[in-house]
């Protein structure tokens, strides 16, 4: 009797070890978007222009030099930061001033964010400056896009398709 | 931090009580949380394989494969990724407790710090073992798994181009990835046992095997669970779309909705400062060590006693370096001593018979000599008188001896119970210091120095040597294994017996033979 009680209570630690196990590997549920939203998906990397253009060495800066060193001109290969504006339905969601990356500052400029945005028609507007100048842009791009709720519209950059190249869209302008 | 560990220990002692009368403490399933952890490796290792050859790699195939693995072969494929993945969850589920109790016992000082900190890259390793293999199956859930970890490591400024870059959208994912993922998938998990090789390699007799009736439970609670609650997929990954609702595994996936919520900088900051503090652990806050066992040259035998009873492997046997007839000698390394005494209780020379040497045996523990226990028993006995005179052999870890001594019960407190040599217990009894003794010390799977206990009894069962001597009469020597939360219990174990001592000496003085000497006032 005492015997059966024992392998009773031994079958309850299972069954609970089981339902403790077996719960938690796939509950309780995890919401990443509410219904009726979807995600804006921003995110590129690109090298502006070089800051500086080159210029002449002078004469005593070349004689400093080993001889197979001695190019006539420096440039600097430092980019230009690349500044970005992303307006939402004509209201401004993203501003930045993305530096280049690497300990030159030779590298390409890099970002990545997400923005949540209810499903729908929206105006996407788009600017980029890659080049060095304090106002106007090198690429701009303005589109209505709709998505769905639960869609991913990812905006990458890309010059060689001509700017931003939004993909996960459906329809729109 | 004491405080805490006490506070922890308690319900400990309670659950593994109960479970003690359950299951036995042969199957306690609490006294092998680490072994049980190897076991489930071991499923995950054996399942893995079988689920691994019906994988595709390939953004499509590996889906498809998963798939087809889990309907249309679900009484054996479908089952092994039901147990691949449950236990995987149970591995977790045991490290927690595992690291919770080793902590709350204090097991994770000094010489045990190395278990510890090897220990704690065992906690990345099984996370990444499970996200490498979420990932793998490609679904949605995958698919959040690849895009949050992506972002994660793109927060540390080593990499160059962004990850999280290759899951923008459908567009501009790379089968290539699967080929590494399943790299890693298969590294990870091997660096991992290596690391639990390396965990138990201070430990000796190390429990890595739970008892054959444990192990054949929870592999039978893994397959009810697996045909129960299959594991299933999520829809097939669509980087075009973010998945709304996710049913995750909050075992291995915990770490995600924090990200989500806090951002992966703060992820990583309790991460780092989280491993650190427990890397830490061990030196916070510091304890006094105290002296390690030390060898007496002239009365070392050579044996291996010690040597084999050491539950730290402190103790080598190294060439003789005098000029006895003997090839060894035992060697302790203070480094790894813990200075439980239990190499005491295993020397043949800790004789307190002795009368033409002076009582030093081979090993010796600088904090209780074997000569000063002998002294303090004498002492101790001079107090007690009647018929139910009882030696209370206690230990310092266990139930505090002040709540069980009294009426004609006194008691010495050992670092470790395993520290008693069994032939003091002959030596109370014949030379009269008391009428009984009680060797009380904590629960098979509680011993702080793991195999006190274990040892103690095959000491006493005549299956270890030393073993207690056949002529010690066994209805004097009371063996009361407690936890320090039964300590109510024990006193009334104690008193039980000492009634039945009294029964004892009524008896033999009735039938008129005298078992055993009185005291007789010191002449
Ligand atoms: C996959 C995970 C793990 C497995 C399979 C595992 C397994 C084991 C095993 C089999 C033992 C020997 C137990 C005995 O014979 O008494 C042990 C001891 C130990 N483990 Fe683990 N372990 C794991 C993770 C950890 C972690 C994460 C920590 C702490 C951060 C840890 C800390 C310890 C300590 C301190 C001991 C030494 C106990 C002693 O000295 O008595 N373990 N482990
Ligand atoms: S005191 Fe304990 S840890 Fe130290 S050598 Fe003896 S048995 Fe080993
Ligand atoms: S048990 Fe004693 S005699 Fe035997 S090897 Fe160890 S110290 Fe020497």
């Amino acid at each position: 009797m005492k015997r059966a009680f024992r392998i009773i209570a031994q079958g309850v630690v299972y069954c609970a070890f089981a339902v403790l196990v077996g719960y938690f590997s796939a509950a309780p549920a995890y919401r990443l978007l509410d219904d009726g939203e979807a995600q804006i998906k921003l995110s590129f990397a690109y090298g502006g222009k070089p800051v500086g253009g080159c210029r002449d060495r002078s004469a005593a800066e070349l004689e400093a030099l080993a001889p197979n060193m001695r190019k006539a001109q420096v440039c600097s290969r430092e980019r230009v930061p690349l500044a970005i504006e992303f307006e939402l339905d004509d209201k401004m969601i993203y501003k930045n001033v993305l530096p280049p990356s690497g300990i030159h500052g030779d590298g390409p400029s890099r970002m990545y964010e997400k923005f949540v945005i209810g499903a729908g028609e929206h105006k996407v507007g788009l600017r980029l400056r890659t080049t060095v100048r304090d106002q106007g842009w090198d690429y701009i791009t303005r589109r209505i896009v709709r998505v769905d709720a639960g869609d991913n519209l990812a905006i990458d950059f890309d010059p060689v398709a001509g700017g931003f190249v939004i993909s996960g869209a459906k329809g729109g302008g | 931090m004491k405080a805490l560990q006490s506070v922890i220990r308690t319900p400990f002692m309670w659950v593994e009580g109960w479970l003690d009368w359950a299951f036995g403490p042969r199957w306690n399933p609490m006294y092998y949380l680490g072994g049980l952890g190897f076991f489930y490796f071991w499923i995950v290792a054996v399942s893995g394989l079988y689920v691994y050859v019906f994988f595709d790699t390939g953004l499509t195939e590996a889906y498809e494969s998963v798939e087809s693995l889990t309907h249309s072969q679900w009484y054996l494929g479908g089952v092994m990724r039901s147990l691949h993945r449950y236990a995987s969850d149970a591995l977790v589920v045991m490290m927690v407790l595992h690291i919770i109790r080793e902590f709350a016992f204090d097991h994770y000082r000094g010489p045990r710090s190395f278990s510890w900190i090897t220990g704690v890259p065992m906690t990345w390793l099984v996370i990444a073992a499970g996200v490498t293999g979420y990932w793998l199956v490609w679904d949605e859930l995958g698919q959040y798994v690849a895009v949050r970890s992506s972002e994660w490591l793109d927060w540390l400024p080593i990499f160059g181009e962004p990850i999280a870059r290759n899951f923008m959208h459908e567009g501009s994912l790379d089968d290539r990835f699967f080929t590494l993922l399943i790299f890693l998938h298969i590294a990870v998990p091997l660096i991992l046992l290596l690391v639990m090789w390396i965990h138990l390699q201070r430990v000796s007799y190390a429990k890595w095997k739970p008892a054959r009736g444990l192990a054949l439970g929870t592999l039978a609670m893994l397959l009810v669970l697996s045909f129960v609650q299959p594991a299933v997929s999520h829809g097939p990954a669509n980087l075009d779309r973010v998945p709304l609702l996710l049913d995750l595994d909050w075992y291995y996936l915990f770490a995600y909705p924090l990200v989500d919520e806090w951002g992966a900088g703060t992820v990583w900051m309790i991460a780092f400062v989280g491993t650190f503090a427990l890397m830490l652990m061990p030196w916070l806050p510091p304890r006094r060590r105290r002296p390690a066992a030390v060898i007496d040259l002239d009365n070392c035998n050579g044996c291996t006693r010690c040597a084999n009873d050491c539950p730290f492997s402190a103790i080598t046997m190294v060439p003789r370096t005098d000029h006895q007839p003997f090839e060894q000698q035992a060697k302790v390394d203070p480094d790894l001593c813990v200075s439980c005494g239990i190499c005491v209780g295993a020397c043949p020379t800790a004789m307190p018979f002795r009368v033409s040497s002076d009582l030093v045996p081979g090993i010796d523990l600088p904090e209780l000599t074997a000569r000063q226990l002998r002294d303090k028993i004498h002492t101790l006995a001079e107090k007690l008188e009647g018929h139910s005179r009882v030696l209370i052999i206690g230990c310092k870890h266990g139930i505090q001896s002040r709540k069980l001594v009294g009426d004609n019960r006194v008691a010495i407190d050992l670092p470790c119970a395993g520290m008693l040599p069994p032939p003091y217990i002959d030596y109370v009894l014949s030379k009269d210091l008391a009428d009984g003794v009680a060797v009380v010390g904590c629960r098979a799977g509680e011993c702080q120095y793991r195999l006190g206990q274990e040892w103690s009894e095959d000491r006493f069962e005549r299956r270890r040597d030393p073993n207690l001597r056949k002529r010690v009469p066994r209805e004097r020597l009371a063996r009361i294994w407690r936890a320090p939360v039964e300590w109510r219990r024990a006193l009334a174990d104690i008193e039980v017996f000492q009634q039945n001592l009294t029964r004892l000496a009524d008896q033999s003085e009735t039938a008129g033979v005298k078992l055993t000497k009185r005291k007789e006032p010191q002449s």
